[in-house]
């Protein structure tokens, strides 16, 4: 039919696909796939190996930070003979490599790439009710860019003086330099490179999701009938369309200055027993081209986690996700805001102190859509029927994380308090639980949530609480006493904390923080035997297993390519019609309109009877014209 | 070794739990599926609800009980804590303390009710939960009462942002203090006019010894002298660090004085403040008759970020013009550097050595050298 949406004329026979389901080759269906579920299921099976990657990093740092000088030359095998000296301790320049490679990976590759690849790619057509993507080719290339990009970066961490090491924000001069630190030298290169080609990736997926949104929204689902996860998914895409590519500039400088000799970033520096030429660069123009994306960026990393909370929250409080239309505009007031305060990560770069003060006040305004938002999904909660299944488990984690993590983001970026506190674990502490663990969970509760869709197949429950319970407990324990260090003044990035006297304390903290870290990975192993298991051999999802109301339930339990067979359903109601007094059930889906709900339509309601013909003469019309 | 039996008994539990659940279900599963596709509510539901209020509870008393083991070791003064060794740290601890206090408030009431929600309105088939789409006046409170304590919190910091980051007094002594791979590294204007020299990073050159760049064609450069192990200051008196760095980014920071600055190549920073209690005050109000102030580095720099220390020893003025003038300026440490000077500046220059230097024929020589010295230029 004529639903069928791609913007492309050219591709009428593709379309016809979708309607006979004509087999496709291994190769056509599960590598180079166009299926936007084909493609979540690569981003979210990529961006687990790279969470196992970068959640490994971090317990060999951590191992390091609690037992000072332990022996990890069991490590030797994995990791390569000369990062460890002959007692098996870890060379510090190694050291930071990790730090900066467990940064990179999870800030890009699992929370940017698993999350948003995996969601946004999932969730929108099946949720606005379209066949695909607008371009399943730009689709497919986006994944393949990223696994380019992936590979590239997965083999730094092998070449001879290691992968980059400069913290994940690679300032230069230090990136600049391969005299100043081995991590600087090819690690840095493929770090570029890596990153430019990701940067490519995330690209051509965000246009293609919000041209998506725009463009292929079945009849009836107007924007305000739109679950938040697309609303999310929407403004994340934006975030990502408008500052990725500042970030692609600013690694294309450093590339510049690396290699080619020029003096963007780098001024005055003598190193190595020599002066070097270069003259009128700044490294405070990388700090605010990176901060441009770099802050932006945690948000492209946690909406897309609160937005699938939001639903999550809903379906499993059988309530409406309490104040709609706030949760959107609290959204957009994030999304706007993000641009806009980038500066209180450089508070005490010698930038102009009046700038400090605008950022100040444009950051602590930030805080009050987050916290609306907070405050909107506990309401949900009041008075709901919840149901505790480990997704919502998982969402109830987030918003406890976003909430404990976001306070101290008070405190930060408060310009006269950050002066003590920057770049102190005070620091680290903050965004571990804001946006690492909370977005973290986030994507947890999405896998929990939406595997059915994804294998037609339910996940274990019981592991999954298990899950939840040692892995919720666990990152309170990593995380939280690291707030401690903070106030005591302990810097991040150390390699070791006995050269002061001022730091020569807290072991048993730190100790606890590793103990922790350990439990926490090995609880997430329970999470991938249950992942993996659960595909071939997990019990049989039946059509609806939460009673949501979006409708990406309405399509075949296992889902075919081009989603819904027949006829996709028309919208009528906006997708949180949970519990409505006089209606026989506690759900009421979006596709059934509401004549046929007449004993719970609310006076409002039963006016927009009418116009459900219109809705479903609905005729679009994809071509566009020459 | 520990750690690791440590890490395989928890690893071994995590696995026993898991084929302990595996186990259940499949017993589960032999006594044949009832109601489960009916009713997605199994009967870990009100575990899970009571598990998350007791939790929380759990949390508050090791919230308690960790503050109050973690403080003893506090930097931020608190209880018993000293105060702050500068004036302006006395009132970042305040407002950091203030906000705190904020903070936890809001932290402890969002999570108290986010962990009791879900132990009262847990699933229960014979209710209905409540259809409450929106209330205007609700979102509008808390969309003003944060926005009121940020517009607080904002005000009162940056008053106190404003007053730190002011331009220094007249009067401050002025120090610069120099990052490089790995350490810190320190100049001071000298006694004969105080004022510190021209530098040029071109000029910088560790074999010769000269490694700040110090221009010695600046008179004022001549009686500068340098420190690489410890930074004197004067108690009571306005000190301004200029703050450059020499090779990649560091960062300034005396986590007594509540003082950070980045160093950054190419651009020089600032940071003014006023110790108020010496290394010796210190000493004694902790009772610890080894305590030293310390500056570490607080941006990454490569292998040895972790190991920049520099003491800074805070004295009271009269002891600090003391060692002041007890120190060897760079150039009459190091005779070389004369051939630096041109020859307009020499007699000036010469005033640095001692006498019995400068009549002996080590002088007569660095003068008769001096056109080759020109020449080249």
């Amino acid at each position: 039919m004529a639903a069928v949406a791609h913007a492309d004329t050219h591709v009428h026979g593709h379309d016809e696909a979708h309607e006979h389901h004509e087999p496709q080759s291994f190769i056509k269906k599960y590598i180079f796939s166009e299926d936007h579920k084909v493609i979540a299921k690569q981003y979210l099976i990529s961006g687990i190996v790279w969470a196992l990657i970068g959640g490994f990093l971090s317990l060999v740092f951590r191992l390091q930070l609690g037992y000072p000088g332990i022996d990890l030359g069991w490590l030797k095998p994995i990791l390569g003979e000369r990062w460890f000296d002959e007692t098996g301790k870890l060379d510090p320049n190694y050291y930071i490599a990790l730090v900066t490679m467990h940064g990179t990976i999870m800030v890009f590759f699992v929370l940017t790439a698993g999350l948003s690849g995996t969601f946004s790619n999932f969730l929108i057509p099946l949720q606005i009710g379209a066949r695909d993507m607008a371009s399943g080719f730009i689709n497919m290339l986006s994944y393949w860019f990223f696994f380019l990009s992936s590979v590239i970066m997965f083999c730094s961490l092998f070449v001879q003086d290691g992968p980059a090491g400069g913290g994940w924000v690679v300032y230069p001069p230090l990136s600049a330099l391969p005299d100043a630190a081995p991590g600087s030298g090819t690690g840095m290169t493929m770090w570029l490179v890596s990153m430019a080609i990701f940067i490519v990736s995330s690209l051509l997926g965000s246009i293609n999701y919000v041209t998506t949104v725009i463009n292929l929204r079945t009849r009836g689902m107007t924007f305000d009938k739109m679950p938040l996860t697309i609303w999310a998914f929407t403004f994340t895409a934006i975030l990502g369309i408008l500052s990725f590519p500042v970030l692609l500039s600013a690694a294309l400088l450093l590339i510049f200055d690396r290699s080619f000799g020029t003096s963007f970033y780098l001024s005055d520096i003598y190193i190595n027993g020599q002066a070097l030429p270069n003259q009128g660069g700044s490294p405070i123009l990388f700090q605010h081209l990176f901060w441009f994306l770099g802050h932006p960026e945690v948000y492209i990393v946690i909406l897309p986690a609160l937005g699938m909370t939001s639903e999550i929250i809903a379906t499993n409080a059988r309530k409406p996700i309490f104040g709609y239309k706030a949760m959107i505009f609290s959204m957009l007031g994030i999304m706007f805001l993000a641009f806009i305060v980038w500066a209180h990560h450089m508070f005490m770069t010698g930038m102009n102190p009046f700038l400090g003060s605008v950022f100040t006040l444009l950051t602590l305004i930030i805080a009050v859509p987050s916290a609306v938002k907070a405050f909107n999904y506990i309401t949900t909660l009041w008075r709901g029927n919840i149901i505790f299944t480990p997704a919502m488990l998982f969402s109830i984690g987030l918003v406890s994380f976003f909430v404990s993590g976001g306070v101290t983001g008070i405190i930060l970026g408060n310009s006269a308090l950050d002066i003590q506190l920057h770049d102190t674990y005070f620091v680290v502490a903050h965004f571990h639980l804001v946006m690492g663990s909370a977005a973290f969970f986030g994507m947890v509760a999405g896998v929990y949530h939406w595997f059915p869709k994804m294998f037609g197949r339910m996940m274990n429950s019981t592991l999954g609480y298990i899950h939840f319970w040692i892995t919720f407990a666990g990152v309170y324990l990593v995380f939280f006493p690291q707030h401690y260090l903070g106030i005591a003044g302990f810097p991040r990035r150390y390699y070791a904390y006995t050269g002061f006297d001022f730091t020569n304390k807290y072991q048993d903290l730190a100790q606890l923080s590793t103990i922790a870290a350990i439990v926490v990975f090995a609880a997430n192993i329970i999470f991938l035997y249950n992942f993996f298991y659960s595909i071939f051999w997990g019990k049989k999802a039946p059509q609806n297993p939460w009673k949501s109301n979006t409708l990406e339930w309405t399509t075949p339990i296992n889902v075919g390519h081009g989603n819904w067979v027949g006829e996709i359903p028309a919208v009528y109601r906006w997708p949180y019609d949970y519990s409505k007094p006089g209606a026989a059930d506690d759900f009421i889906p979006q596709n059934v309109p509401f004549s046929a709900t007449s004993e719970s339509n609310f006076p409002y309601e039963n006016e927009l009877i009418s116009e459900e013909k219109e809705i479903e003469g609905i005729k679009f019309d994809y071509s566009i014209p020459d | 070794m520990t750690l690791l039996i440590v890490a395989l008994a928890i690893v071994f539990i995590v696995l026993t739990v898991l084929v302990i659940s595996k186990t259940q279900t499949l017993l589960k599963g032999v006594k044949g599926e009832t109601e489960q596709n009916d009713d997605v509510v199994d009967s870990a539901n009100n575990i899970n609800a009571v598990g998350l209020f007791i939790f929380w509870i759990l949390s508050i008393i090791g919230m308690v009980w960790s503050f109050l083991h973690a403080k003893k070791d506090f930097l931020m003064a608190f209880g018993d804590i000293p105060s702050a060794s500068s004036v302006h740290g006395k009132e970042t601890d305040f407002w950091f303390w203030f906000g705190m206090a904020v903070v936890t408030v809001s932290f402890v009431i969002v999570n108290s009710v986010l962990f009791y929600f879900p132990l009262k309105y847990r699933y229960n088939k014979n209710r209905k939960a409540h259809f409450y789409p929106h209330n205007n006046t609700l979102e509008i409170v808390w969309t003003l009462v944060p926005a009121v304590i940020m517009a607080g919190l904002v005000f009162t910091g940056l008053r106190v942002w404003n007053k730190v980051m002011s331009d220094a007094p007249k009067d401050a002594e002025i120090i610069e203090i120099m990052g490089k791979q790995f350490g810190w590294q320190v100049r001071y204007g000298g006694v004969e006019n105080g004022k510190l020299g021209n530098y040029n990073y071109k000029l910088i050159d560790d074999a010769a010894g000269n490694e700040f760049g110090l221009d010695f064609t600046d008179e004022n450069s001549f009686d500068d002298f340098t420190n690489s192990s410890e930074l004197h200051i004067p108690k009571g008196k306005p000190v301004l660090l200029k703050i450059r760095a020499r090779d990649v980014l560091h960062s300034v920071f005396i986590p007594h004085m509540r003082v950070k600055m980045d160093a950054v190549p190419g651009m020089p920073t600032k940071f003014w403040f006023i110790a108020d209690k010496s290394t010796a005050d210190m000493k004694a109000e902790l009772g610890n008759p080894d305590f030293k102030y310390e500056i570490a580095c607080t941006e990454v720099c490569g292998r040895s970020h972790f190991a920049m220390r520099l003491i800074l020893v805070v004295d009271e003025p009269a002891d600090y013009e003391k060692w002041k003038k007890e120190q060897k300026s760079l150039l009459a440490s190091n005779p070389d550097f004369l051939e630096k000077v041109p020859a307009s500046l020499k007699a000036k220059a010469m005033k640095y050595f001692p006498t019995e230097a400068s009549s002996d024929t080590t002088t007569a020589s660095a003068i008769s050298s001096l056109p080759t010295v020109t020449s080249l230029k």
